[in-house]
């Protein structure tokens, strides 16, 4: 029989828990001490652990993450990740709905942008108004000629998800220039397998571990020439770069070399890296350096960071850039109310995730209706990344909404607004107890041309202050390890390629053979000193 | 491998060598000075600091701030934490061409950095030095245990070996300058680790001679002067196996093998007689060999500036 809810005693980590006013839907408690059926096991474990049991497991964390430099810089200061110690669930059914709908994204995008691209078609049939596109900051003519070898431009993507106060899962936006996290997803799992060993022993979870091979694989599928072993690197603008952490990671993974753009040199548009045995030639950069760092050729000419001549090399068909330049376009805010018709428009689907209810503040009827409502909205810039810009209407000072009514006023196209979504929460730990937290979901996607995989989980991010809506890192936000739990019928374990075993189960082996120092010897000295004392 | 990378490696093994080895020297002339009631402390502070190569004001250094001094300023990589953070620092920029245990075991090493500065200003610096001299031998034990003997391990090893030539040089130095008294020997070999090896080879008492060859040129202790070069010689020829039959064609090499040559056939006598010129041929032939290594295998393009406009 399972156990009985009950409300938690006064020494349990959730006393006190309570879920928030607002209507937050709750990632564990349908209500407090009643958990969500596929959450049950996982409640019934940390109920079973005391303060002192979480105090020592987070300590042994943080300086795990520390030695190993799983680090960001905080005010120049070296601080170990904030990786939160309950993990948050997803079962298998919500997941089999986020893989589809984050495909169907991603599919949806890379369609939009091999079009505005190419013919332009979805301008010309008015889908998507020309003025946004080329209005678009990210918008430039340099990713204009570059033909992708395999005609994949988003190789890798971050899909940032919330759950609304329903428990549906919506898209706040997408990440298709250089997402990144994904090395806290393996690193995270990790350390929690290690710290808590045995919550893994009670569910299924399914593996992170094998995404370097799901990059490498797809960086490879997308070299311009045909060679048996394209020459793949991950470009770095270096050591003092907040994700350098990841970009090592992936490489070190991949077994590729991580260089720096003064390591890489073009030549007659080919590019070349300088190594120990003279220059050897590279066929795919997997760069995390944004456009206008990439190549001071055509962006900005004081990048330090770039490599000279890079862009042309693309265009020349003698290298591949990863992610392609100029994916901007298609992750800029405003395109973004645009995507469910496109999914509609490309692909003829209805969309499967839905978008956060969004005013167009260029569009005037809506623009007067969100000037009079800012205290009530959300409203984000519309080329701003990880929170920047950000400002949540009921949150704000007087002053704040004055300035920034000015500025909505003045560049209606720089600004969306969307109802303040109630985020999901999910138990945090804050200080001894667990406190219900704010949380979002951002699941990577590869694309290697032939498939989009979705790697299952994803990076769960934590607003560790309370009532905080904002779950960025760079403002103080922390993590949680996110769990795809395998459905019972699920067999199709990741990794397993098939294959028959190499030798049959072992029979009973020889024991190792000792050698001198074990037993008699020493019984015998002890004896002949007994002897001669006598 | 690239450039970059392989010169970050190179000096990594440089700077932990380099932060065991003052850990060693700076243990036993702290000790000795400590045990010794006759010695001028603030002399033998000052010989120390010119030993290092470094100057020093007169009567400014006694042995609490030299100990202090070489262990602890940050942002000199003479001193041992200087040293540690160096090499932590080039590790930071090429992890992905280390294991993740030597990784971990450098950036551990760095963090507790401050902790055993705290310790050392209550206790005394025996606990640090101790300390540092056994995450070397972690650090040293891993790259033996977890990398493949490929180049990188090669440029680690071979800045290992170029160091540890230049410090047992000037370990020798520290102690050929001073007037000689066997227990200062006996310091010097233990700072080596050499004392028991150095007892067991010739079952005699300290010799001045016997040391100063013991520390160049025993064949068989990993230590020695001849040792490090002979391994950093055959790094030097792994890293390029295809050099001709005839003549050498790689000048860090001939560098090298030329200083070793000189060594090898020495009698004991003229070894101690031609000692300043020989330790002096020592440290020339290392710092060439470094440059000509540099030349040959970590030189980069000239960074280059770009802007908007060309100029009229």
């Amino acid at each position: 029989m399972p156990p009985q809810p009950s409300s938690p005693s006064a020494t349990d980590l959730f006393h006190g828990y309570r879920l928030q006013e607002h209507g937050a839907y709750d990632e564990l408690f349908r209500a407090v001490g009643d958990p969500w059926p596929s959450s049950a096991s996982l409640y019934e474990a940390l109920r079973s652990l005391s303060t002192e049991d979480l105090d020592g497991r987070s300590v042994a964390l943080a300086r795990a993450f520390r030695d190993q430099g799983i680090t960001f810089s905080l005010s120049g200061e070296e601080r170990p990740f904030p990786l939160d110690l309950v993990p948050r669930m997803v079962d298998a059914q919500e997941w089999e709905t986020i893989e589809r709908g984050v495909s169907q994204r991603v599919r949806t995008l890379e369609a939009f942008l091999a079009d505005i691209h190419g013919v332009g078609e979805v301008l010309n049939e008015g889908i998507v108004p020309r003025r946004v596109v080329m209005s678009s900051t990210a918008h430039s003519r340099a990713g204009h000629g570059v033909v992708p070898a395999n005609g994949v431009r988003v190789h890798v993507s971050g899909v940032d998800l919330v759950r609304d106060e329903e428990g549906t899962f919506r898209v706040l936006e997408d990440n298709l220039r250089t997402p990144s996290g994904v090395s806290y997803v393996m690193e995270n799992r990790r350390a929690m397998t290690r710290v808590f060993p045995e919550l893994f022993a009670t569910h299924r979870v399914r593996p992170v571990a094998h995404y370097p091979e799901l990059l490498l694989a797809a960086l490879r599928a997308a070299a311009p020439r045909d060679v048996d072993e394209p020459v793949v690197v991950v470009l770095t603008p270096g050591v003092y770069n907040s994700a350098y952490f990841e970009h090592s990671l992936l490489a070190r993974m991949m077994g590729v070399e991580l260089v720096e753009g003064r390591d890489l040199t073009v030549r007659d548009d080919v590019v070349w890296m300088r190594t120990t045995y003279g220059e050897q030639r590279v066929d795919v950069v997997y760069r995390r350096i944004d456009d206008d760092f990439l190549d001071p050729v055509h962006f900005r000419p004081d990048s330090l960071v770039g490599c000279p001549g890079l862009l042309n090399a693309a265009r020349a068909g003698h290298v591949t850039i990863a992610n392609a330049v100029g994916n901007g376009v298609a992750d800029d805010k405003l395109l973004y109310t645009y995507v469910p018709e496109l999914v509609r428009y490309y692909l003829g689907e209805e969309p499967i995730l839905p978008n956060v209810d969004t005013y167009r503040c260029e569009d005037p009827e809506a623009s007067a209706h969100v000037i009079a409502n800012l205290d009530t909205l959300v409203l984000k810039p519309v080329d701003g990344s990880g929170g920047k810009g950000l400002v949540i209407g009921p949150q704000a000072t007087d002053e704040e909404l004055a300035t920034l009514k000015k500025a909505v006023l003045a560049d209606p196209r720089g600004w969306i607004a969307q109802r303040v979504v109630q985020i999901s929460t999910s138990p945090t730990q804050v200080g001894n107890k667990l406190a219900p937290r704010h949380v979002d979901l951002r699941p990577f996607a590869v694309n290697d041309g032939e498939k989009v995989t979705v790697l299952p989980g994803g990076l769960t991010r934590v607003a560790l202050p309370e009532g905080s809506l904002v779950v960025n890192s760079s403002q103080g936000g922390g993590s949680k390890d996110t769990w795809v739990l395998a459905s019972a019928a699920d067999t199709d374990t990741e990794g397993d390629d098939g294959r028959p075993p190499l030798l049959p189960p072992p029979a009973t082996r020889q024991q190792p053979k000792d050698g001198p120092g074990v037993g008699d010897q020493q019984q015998q000295q002890q004896q002949q000193q007994g002897r001669s004392s006598c | 491998m690239l450039s970059r990378v392989a010169e970050s490696l190179y000096w990594i093994g440089r700077y932990v060598e380099r932060a065991e080895d003052i850990s060693r020297l700076l243990d036993v002339h702290v000790h000795a000075l400590i045990e010794d009631p006759w010695i001028d402390s603030v002399a033998a502070a000052t010989d120390l600091m010119g030993v290092m190569g470094m100057t020093s004001e007169p009567n400014e250094l006694d042995t609490g701030s030299l100990a202090h001094r070489l262990s602890f300023k940050r942002g000199d990589a003479s001193s041992i934490a200087g040293a540690i953070i160096a090499a932590r620092e080039n590790a930071r920029g090429v992890r992905e061409a280390l294991s993740s245990e030597l990784w971990e075991a450098l950036n551990a090493t760095y963090h507790s950095l401050a902790a055993h500065e705290n310790a050392a200003a209550r206790q005394g610096p025996a606990p640090f030095f101790r300390y540092v001299k056994e995450r070397a031998a972690v650090i040293g034990g891993l790259l033996d245990a977890t990398m493949p003997r490929d180049d990188g391990w090669r440029f680690l090893v071979l800045g290992r070996s170029l160091e540890r030539v230049d410090m047992t040089t000037r370990l020798l130095w520290s102690r050929a300058g001073q007037p000689g008294t066997s227990s200062g020997w006996a310091g010097l070999l233990q700072s080596c680790s050499a004392h028991e090896a150095y007892l067991r080879t010739y079952h005699a008492a300290i010799e001045p001679e016997r040391v100063v060859e013991f520390l160049v040129l025993d064949r068989l202790f990993p230590r020695s002067v001849y040792a490090a070069l002979v391994q950093a010689e055959a790094c030097l020829n792994d890293l390029d196996p295809s050099s001709g039959r005839s003549g050498l064609v790689d000048a860090s090499r001939r560098l090298l093998g030329r200083a070793r040559t000189d060594l090898e056939f020495r009698t004991r006598q003229e070894m101690l007689d031609d000692l300043p010129e020989m330790l002096d041929m020592l440290q020339r032939s290392v710092g060439a060999a470094g440059d000509a290594l540099s030349e040959r295998y970590f030189h980069q393009g000239m960074a280059l500036s770009w802007r908007a406009e060309a100029d009229a």
